[in-house]
């Protein structure tokens, strides 16, 4: 038989493992602390609830990301040979970079709240500003390395198979600004080679040793598609002229080439919003830490705005093995 | 046993200063973070879409009442466009919302004797979203309409020349995120904010209900919201994920719609099933049978919920393996959901049960649910669903369990609790005859749609054989009868507000704690921390002459009487 | 109970009554610690991208991106020492994620070739294997 009113104050006991509220701390507590809303009991009470309730949020950006997740599985699974061509398109190293960046960027954000908890509002403001840099270094990085893939019409859906300025004859021409990345060939078997590594001829995956999708959809093709699989003279300058094509720079890239740029837009692009979103959290963050509003007791914003850019950053390690990484 | 003892009774004299005489103003209303205040603006909302969903359903069934053209004017396009609003509106504005962000936002905190929900802007937030949600989907119609049907298939949702494709996507999308914070709210409130003393097996069953469908609300809807992004994308620059003719896939696209929209469906269903175990459990006088039963069905409907996508999909394309699995699943949803049946039939059993409008709402679910149930097993049943599948026996299954048992749950929870919201009492004998006329109109209405589907009536057609008229003719009377009930019940609601006797406390008899603060609640809901016993427990409650309602007399309840805890705990 | 796994071991470990809410304190080392784990593991990977093992190219860059991830959510997001229904609750979403990506995954595989050639997935060498005077097939019987 317990009665709460025996036990006097502290909300560590009270607070049982179902966390649910203890009722007998009134007033007092409110005003002592300022920011404490009044349905609950303790700053403890507060900060517990809105932990619970970011790991919530957390759970829908997972779901929410996840769905693109399971669309790449399912192309990837369809298409391998797509996948791992295209993939060579991808530069290794920005992507690389961008890692680490976003990684010393939740790094800041984990001092950050550090600091935090531990009253010291300047090293606070500077991890806030480092993080927002971080996510400032990642976008610019990003902007760089969609302008390259753009700028070889490297882009999603049919005008992927469109040239930019309709110039067919100049952009069948046209070198690749960025060629696909160099591999290091590694036979088992043989332990020198690893030791002096050979590089590559230029693509690394030989387009002709792919399997090749060897059906189109023809059954559901459009007139001027099937009239294409056919052999059939086609109008080219039709913009649902989409498939069988080859891409306009690189003809070797096999066909639903354009279902990986698809992906990665999709998936890099949303993630980029969340960077994008992720800044304006910490710019609201740095703005009440100037202003002084965090202490040891009360941090929840900075610790469930760390989470929230620590979710953004895990995503990312995995979009990088997922796109950049494919051998 | 962990209770507080207060030596004051509970303060449940209606007083001047309650939540809607507070502050006053329109800001007052628009800017609040009172939850009882954000749950009637829920319900006007949600009563108003309703409205306008029902206007297309009328006109839909009125178009079809003979073959060809009925109404002047009304093509195949445009009764496209109508029956695709009526079930975009009824679904993610209407059903969806309706009991946990309407009636749920009212009810919870109060009945976990908290002053509030968890986070009281994120749920302001959560209407604005819903706001902003309905005036895409709406606005649709002034930029070309959609006629995709609310299940927005691809290819066809992707290549329909009609204009209003992405703002009604748009509008769900945000509708989803309204969504999303209004159960991440009820998760944090149902785990952080329940009073010393209730535990979980003590929470009221509706509780239990909200509970399990904010997780689904949060597990579930971000794939809705991510496949709607997928396709808005799809439609305006063709990326090709779902464009078979780009060697995207079609069927990917159901099953991530129905990854979201078959735990939509327990969403649509859940709340209201646990309006029932109060309606129930109060109006029959009776002690809940099989508490912990209820509960746990609820988790387990939740949690089944999430594997039976599929069984939407039989005759997509989707593997002969999969069809099978999503079957043999689909029928185990049964169990917990006739485990609550039985435990609301055996609650009825010699129970002191009360014929008002709440208790016949019930009864009507008891009813609705059964045979919208039942007949769900024809359709998870592979064989019989590949002859059935896109019928009007598909149309009346989901009606009788969506209509029939969420709506008609919801409606039956809008009456208990109205003399809780308003302070009003309405005329009980007018809620009877409107829940009698919804009822009769209802089966008229869908109980002959279940044999226009068997015969081979195909659903969402603007044309029919000759043969089939008569079905319709009954089936569009039936929805004139059903109508009519409803403009009686929003007649006498309305009434009540302005003559309506001022209700008491406790009208009905109820134990768990929003019966015990005044009618309408005041601002903060509880001066003083309520006392919290079970919920279920009506022997302490008697009818009190002068309060015209029931009060908790102290000498029978085993909380304050020591003597009665003794003797009962053998 | 449980509320010394919330409460910091630094300050409010010693001085319980100054900081009623404190989550975990993490040390400046240990963040330091796996932040440089990280970005070597990342250098790693990426070096494994240059090198053909086959079928393991993808196993290992799945599982280091799986072991950073593990090292955020336990240090940087503080889920070792957080309420376990935290962690709980992000689990279960990655469990439904890979429900779904398996489910998917098993259902495309089966169909995804009737969708080429105008193929109908099976129907006519149904018909013909199974069903004595069953019309003969008019379209090319599917064949995998």
């Amino acid at each position: 038989m317990t009665t709460l009113q025996s036990q006097p104050n502290h909300a560590a006991d009270a607070h049982g493992t179902d966390g649910a509220h203890d009722g007998a701390h009134g007033s007092a507590e409110h005003a002592k602390y300022p920011f404490l809303q009044h349905h609950f009991d303790t700053p403890y009470h507060q900060f517990d609830s809105a932990k619970l309730g970011m790991w919530l949020f957390l759970a829908t950006e997972v779901l929410f990301f996840g769905g693109l997740f399971v669309a790449y599985a399912v192309l990837r699974n369809r298409f391998p040979e797509v996948f791992s061509y295209s993939s060579h398109y991808l530069d290794t190293i920005m992507g690389g970079i961008n890692t680490c960046v976003l990684i010393l960027s939740s790094l800041t954000m984990a001092l950050a709240v550090r600091f935090a908890q531990t009253n010291r509002r300047t090293g606070l403001i500077i991890c806030l500003i480092l993080t927002f840099m971080g996510a400032v270094g990642f976008m610019v990085i990003k902007y760089f390395e969609y302008s390259h893939k753009i700028h070889d019409n490297l882009v999603w859906g049919t005008t992927f198979y469109v040239p930019p300025h309709d110039a067919i004859g100049e952009a069948e021409t046209k070198e690749l600004s960025v060629a696909p990345t160099t591999s290091i060939t590694l036979n088992p078997v043989n332990p020198a080679v690893f030791a002096v590594p050979t590089l590559a001829p230029i693509p690394a995956v030989d387009a002709s040793a792919i399997k090749q999708a060897s059906r189109a959809p023809v059954g559901l093709a459009t007139p001027t598609q099937m009239a294409h699989a056919e052999g059939l003279p086609t109008g080219e300058h039709d913009p649902s002229f989409a498939h069988p094509a080859t891409h306009l720079v690189d003809k070797k890239m096999p066909a639903n080439s354009h279902l990986f740029f698809a992906i990665y837009y999709a998936m890099t692009g949303l993630h980029g919003v969340h960077v994008l979103a992720g800044m304006v959290v910490i710019g609201w963050l740095l703005k009440r830490a100037i202003r002084g509003d965090f202490s040891s007791d009360y941090f929840t914003p900075v610790d469930v705005g760390g989470l929230y850019w620590h979710i953004v950053d895990l995503i990312w390690i995995f979009l990088f093995p997922l796109f950049y990484l494919i051998h | 046993m962990t209770t507080i003892n207060i030596s004051q009774p509970l303060d449940t004299a209606a007083r001047p200063d309650n939540y809607i005489t507070h502050t006053r103003g329109f800001m007052s209303w628009a800017l609040t973070l009172d939850h009882k205040r954000i749950g009637v603006m829920y319900l006007v909302s949600v009563l108003s879409s309703f409205f306008v969903g029902g206007v297309f359903a009328m006109l839909v069934r009125t178009e079809l009442l003979t073959p060809g053209q009925t109404i002047p004017g009304v093509t195949a396009d445009v009764y496209n466009h109508f029956f695709t609003l009526h079930g975009a509106i009824m679904v993610f504005l209407v059903i969806i919302p309706s009991i946990p962000a309407a009636l749920g936002n009212f009810v919870m905190p109060i009945m976990l004797g908290a002053k509030d929900v968890a986070f009281p802007r994120l749920n302001l937030f959560s209407y604005y979203l819903w706001i902003f949600g309905a005036l895409f989907t709406v606005s649709s119609l002034l930029l070309g309409g959609f006629d995709t049907g609310w299940t927005f298939y691809t290819p066809y949702s992707t290549t329909t020349p009609a204009g209003g494709v992405i703002p009604a996507l748009t509008g769900v999308f945000i509708l989803g995120f309204s969504s999303i914070f209004t159960g991440l709210n009820f998760i944090v409130t149902v785990h952080k904010l329940r009073p010393p003393g209730m535990t979980w097996f003590r929470m009221p069953l509706f509780l239990w209900a909200i509970y399990a469908t904010a997780i689904i609300q949060v597990l579930a809807t971000p794939v809705l919201g991510i496949t709607l992004l997928l396709l808005i994308v799809e439609r305006a620059f063709n990326i090709g994920i779902f464009d078979p003719s780009m060697g995207g896939d079609p069927v990917l696209f159901q099953h991530f719609f129905w990854f979201y929209s078959h735990p939509a469906v327990y969403i649509m269903i859940l709340p209201a099933m646990g309006i029932i175990s109060e309606l129930i459990s109060v109006h029959a006088h009776r002690h809940i049978f099989g508490y912990r039963f209820i509960a746990l069905s609820s988790i387990a409907i939740a949690i089944f919920s999430f594997l039976v996508w599929g069984h939407h999909m039989f005759i997509s394309g989707q593997s002969p393996l999969l069809n099978t699995l999503f079957s043999l699943i689909s029928f185990s949803v049964a169990i917990p959901s006739a485990v609550k049946v039985f435990n609301w039939m055996s609650t009825l059993y010699k129970g002191n049960i009360v014929l008002n409008t709440p208790m016949l709402y019930a009864l009507a679910f008891l009813v609705l649910f059964t045979i919208g149930g039942l007949t769900g097993i024809h359709l998870a049943t592979l064989n019989t669903d590949v002859h059935l599948h896109d019928t009007y026996f598909v149309v009346a299954h989901f009606h009788y369990v969506m209509m029939g048992s969420a709506l008609i749950g919801m409606i039956g929870g809008l009456h208990h609790w109205w003399p809780k919201i308003t302070g009003r009492m309405y005329n009980e004998n007018l809620g009877r005859i409107g829940c009698i006329i919804v009822f009769i109109g209802f089966n008229v209405t869908f109980f002959t749609q279940f044999f226009l589907g068997s015969q081979g009536m195909p659903r969402r057609y603007y044309d029919y054989q000759p043969e089939y008229q008569i079905y319709h003719v009954i089936s569009t009377i039936g929805s004139y009868i059903m109508a009519s009930g409803f403009f009686l019940t929003a007649y006498y609601l309305l009434a009540s507000l302005f003559g309506g006797a001022r209700a008491p406390a406790n009208p009905w008899g109820g134990r768990s704690l929003e019966w015990q603060c005044a009618s309408p609640p005041p601002f903060d809901n509880f001066a003083t921390q309520p006392r919290v016993g079970d919920c279920y427990d009506f022997s302490a409650i008697r009818w009190d002459d002068k309060e015209q309602g029931y009060v908790v007399d102290p000498a029978l309840d085993p909380t304050t009487n020591p003597r009665l805890a003794a003797k009962n705990s053998h | 109970m449980s509320h010394t796994a919330t409460t910091s071991h630094e300050t409010g470990g010693k001085n319980p009554g100054a900081h009623p809410i404190v989550g975990h304190l993490v040390p400046t080392w240990l963040l330091v610690f796996v932040g440089t784990a990280l970005l070597m593991l990342t250098a790693i990977t990426v070096a494994v991208r240059y090198i053909d093992i086959g079928e393991f190219n993808i196993v290992v860059a799945l599982g280091v991106a799986l072991v950073k991830a593990i090292l955020v959510c336990l240090f940087f997001m503080h889920l070792r020492w957080d309420r376990s229904f935290n962690t709980l609750v992000f689990i279960v979403s990655v469990v439904l994620v890979l429900l779904m990506m398996a489910f998917l995954i098993m259902d495309t595989r089966q169909y995804y070739d009737s969708q080429f050639d105008g193929n109908a997935p099976n129907v006519e060498s149904t018909l013909q294997a199974n069903a004595p005077g069953a019309p003969v097939a008019r379209f090319k019987p599917y064949s995998p």
